[in-house]
């Protein structure tokens, strides 16, 4: 290192004795955000609008430290600051939908569910009977009921192919492939080849729920393939060859060690899986149809879903209460899925060491 | 990829051959699964060409209920709005998703990064229903003022020519797609930052770049093509979607460029939607084919985008 041994020039002996650049004080960033509020804060005060305060606010930040940070620290770590701020920035833009769209679909839903909405259907039997949503929350079970009957046994099985059986082949690789493509079918597709699909077999006009299940398990089994492979692939290998040594033959390892090991994965996958269909509408608009009555047989008839039902119901006057607390059931429906999902998938995962 | 199995089968041959066949139908059935799948996607395109194809010549006056006199003219406008929607769903939604995937992979410090991924999973479990309801009944209203101000200043622009006073507009379908769109861009891109090998990165640390430095210098140009394909999954997410756009755009006749106004042409998807419970004879064949060419181009994309993603996987594999 020859620079070391050189003297250091004495012309600029401010700068060259400090070996460090000049830095805003650690809580520099602390600092600017504190007053970043207070004028949003005052914005507020002064009559704006919430969004505006926050976005001015988040502007005053945004310009501050950046501006502050090169009178001191210069160019680069100016433009660094600036980045990390608009890149946490991408983080809080994302938020403000979610926790806006949970807001509003619990203040209206809330005041919209009673017992005689949970219990009872859309069909009047008089004038003055109360009507709720029951024949649209049991259209909903058995519907994505097929779905999943549908599904999960033919996408486990088609992982059990690809990673145990079809390993690197041409075949395998030619459906993994495929299966991610399929992934990305637009659910209105799904509905459409549902629906020419059945009423070429069974004559125009024909509706039913089983045709609603054939749809959302078109769009089911990818998701369902692509988590048990990724969970039959951290099964570790000795086990298999344990099991071998044991003198077991390969499909009694696969049924009796690896997709126990794999179990608490895949039902994880399976049921977010589930809580990904259980909201489709698309397809069962086409091939489901729509309903007051509770119709209980899945093969004849027609069978409401909670997602067709708020889409149906939006827009005629005087069925908010319906509508949003439609929402709001189905959104509980889904975010108890994921969490069963998450945690099924903690209890179930095999333990370690 | 990581894989913890060797390329090896560990199965020994008597393990698939003898115990009574049992194998042999085990693995059959497996096989058979797989062959389902395949046979699903194909059913899938011949089912639509079967019953569209007489979508394709049907009389003059089908198409004239719709938005044109022949099958091209009747969905290019559809074409049109699908793709408006979706440019303007990317527009806001790639920038936002590669800073998020930033946030989870390079910023956030380890016990805030998996609940940050969570918390974006979860606008992917909002149901799409949810998200056209919000959007049409809330957020529209919300966005006029939005886009009065962009009449306003930018005005002699023709894409901001007239602003609908409901709101309910291409555009705010496009943002509604935006959000219904983020999760699968950031999920695919988070991925690929998270590859970045770290002796890249600590090369470019040890020079004394700063963080955006070192992600300009190491991250992106390591990311770059998985971006592409989550930018074109994204794409294929948001030219497919229907209830957004359906319960959020109020649909018009004639394809426009004004994107503020609520007179354009509904998308592809959205139309099948919206036209679907009409008796009139030829119209449901007239969707059919419709919902071909959606499938068509959807698959073109996806199958692009994934055709990206596994050839960047084998690159890395090796």
């Amino acid at each position: 290192m020859t620079s070391l041994d050189q003297p250091t020039r004495t012309s600029s002996d401010r700068v060259a004795t400090s070996m460090v650049s000049a830095r805003l004080p650690q809580r520099a960033p602390l600092m600017v955000a504190g007053i970043a509020v207070a004028v949003g804060a005052l914005c507020l005060l002064l009559g704006l609008g919430l969004v505006p305060a926050v976005l001015i606010g988040a502007l005053v930040y945004l310009v501050a430290l950046p501006v502050w940070s090169l009178s001191i620290e210069g160019r680069r770590t100016a433009t660094d600051r600036m980045m990390t701020g608009l890149i946490w920035a991408t983080f809080a833009i994302a938020l403000a939908p979610l926790i806006s769209l949970v807001w509003q679909v619990i203040a209206r839903g809330v005041p919209a569910i009673n017992s005689t909405f949970l219990t009872y259907s859309g069909f009047k039997t008089s004038l003055d009977a109360p009507t709720g949503v029951y024949h649209a929350i049991i259209g909903t079970l058995i519907i994505t009921a097929g779905a999943a009957i549908i599904s999960v046994p033919i996408g486990i099985m088609t992982a059990v192919y690809l990673i145990e059986y079809g390993k690197k082949n041409s075949f395998a690789r030619t459906v993994t492939f495929l299966v991610d493509v399929m992934t990305g079918i637009p659910s209105i597709v799904a509905g459409l080849f549902a629906f020419a699909m059945f009423t070429l077999l069974f004559g125009p006009g024909y509706k039913s729920a089983i045709g609603g299940s054939v749809a959302l398990s078109l769009l089911m089994v990818p998701t369902v393939v692509r988590a048990t492979e990724e969970m039959l692939r951290l099964v570790p290998d000795d086990l298999r060859e344990a099991s071998y040594a044991l003198g077991t033959p390969k499909w009694r390892t696969i049924t009796k060690v690896v997709l126990p090991t794999a179990i608490g994965g895949i039902i994880t996958g399976v049921t977010l899986a589930i809580s990904r269909v259980i909201g489709e509408t698309a397809p069962l608009l086409l091939i489901a149809g729509a309903t007051d009555i509770t119709n209980t047989n899945p093969f004849s008839g027609d069978m409401t879903t909670l997602p067709v039902l708020i889409f149906g119901k939006r827009t005629s006057a005087g069925n908010e209460d319906i509508i949003w607390g439609a929402a709001l059931v189905l959104i509980v429906i889904v975010m108890l899925l994921n969490l069963v999902a998450r945690v099924l998938g903690k209890v179930l995962s095999p333990k370690q060491g | 990829m990581t894989t913890t199995k060797s390329d090896l089968d560990a199965a020994p041959a008597w393990a698939t051959r003898k115990a009574g066949g049992g194998d042999a139908v085990f693995k059959g059935t497996a096989f058979a699964s797989a062959c389902v799948i395949l046979l699903a996607l194909a059913g899938v395109f011949v089912f639509l060409s079967l019953k569209g194809a007489q979508g394709f010549t049907q009389p003059t006056e089908v198409y004239q209920r719709g938005y044109g006199d022949s099958f091209i003219g009747y969905v290019l406008p559809l074409l049109g709005g699908t793709v408006i929607a979706a440019v303007i769903a990317l527009i806001i939604a790639v920038p936002l998703a590669i800073g998020i995937a930033l946030v989870i992979t390079q910023y956030a410090p380890p016990w805030l990064a998996s609940p940050v991924a969570y918390v974006i999973d979860l606008l992917a479990a909002v149901p799409s229903v949810i998200y056209g309801l919000w959007g049409g009944l809330f957020l529209a209203p919300k966005l006029v003022p939005v886009y009065q101000w962009f009449h306003d200043t930018l005005g002699f622009i023709p894409l901001f020519g007239k602003v609908a006073t409901s709101g309910r507009s291409i555009s705010t379908a496009g943002v509604v797609l935006a959000i219904m769109i983020l999760p699968i861009i950031t999920a695919i891109s988070r991925e690929v930052f998270a590859r970045t090998p770290r002796l890249h990165r600590e090369a470019a640390l040890a020079l004394g770049a700063t963080r955006w430095e070192t992600i300009r210098m190491t991250v992106f140009p390591y990311g770059r093509s998985g971006v592409v394909s989550a930018v074109m999954l994204g794409l294929g997410r948001a030219l497919g979607e229907t209830l957004a756009v359906v319960m959020v755009l109020s649909p018009g006749t004639i394809f426009t460029i004004d994107l503020f106004s609520g007179s354009n042409t509904p998308s592809i998807a959205a139309n099948v939607a919206l036209k679907y419970s009409e008796r009139s004879p030829g119209t449901l064949e007239v969707l059919i084919a419709t919902g071909l060419v959606l499938f068509v181009m959807t698959f073109v994309v996806n199958f692009a985008a994934r055709y990206i993603v596994a050839r960047q996987e084998r690159k890395f594999a090796v």
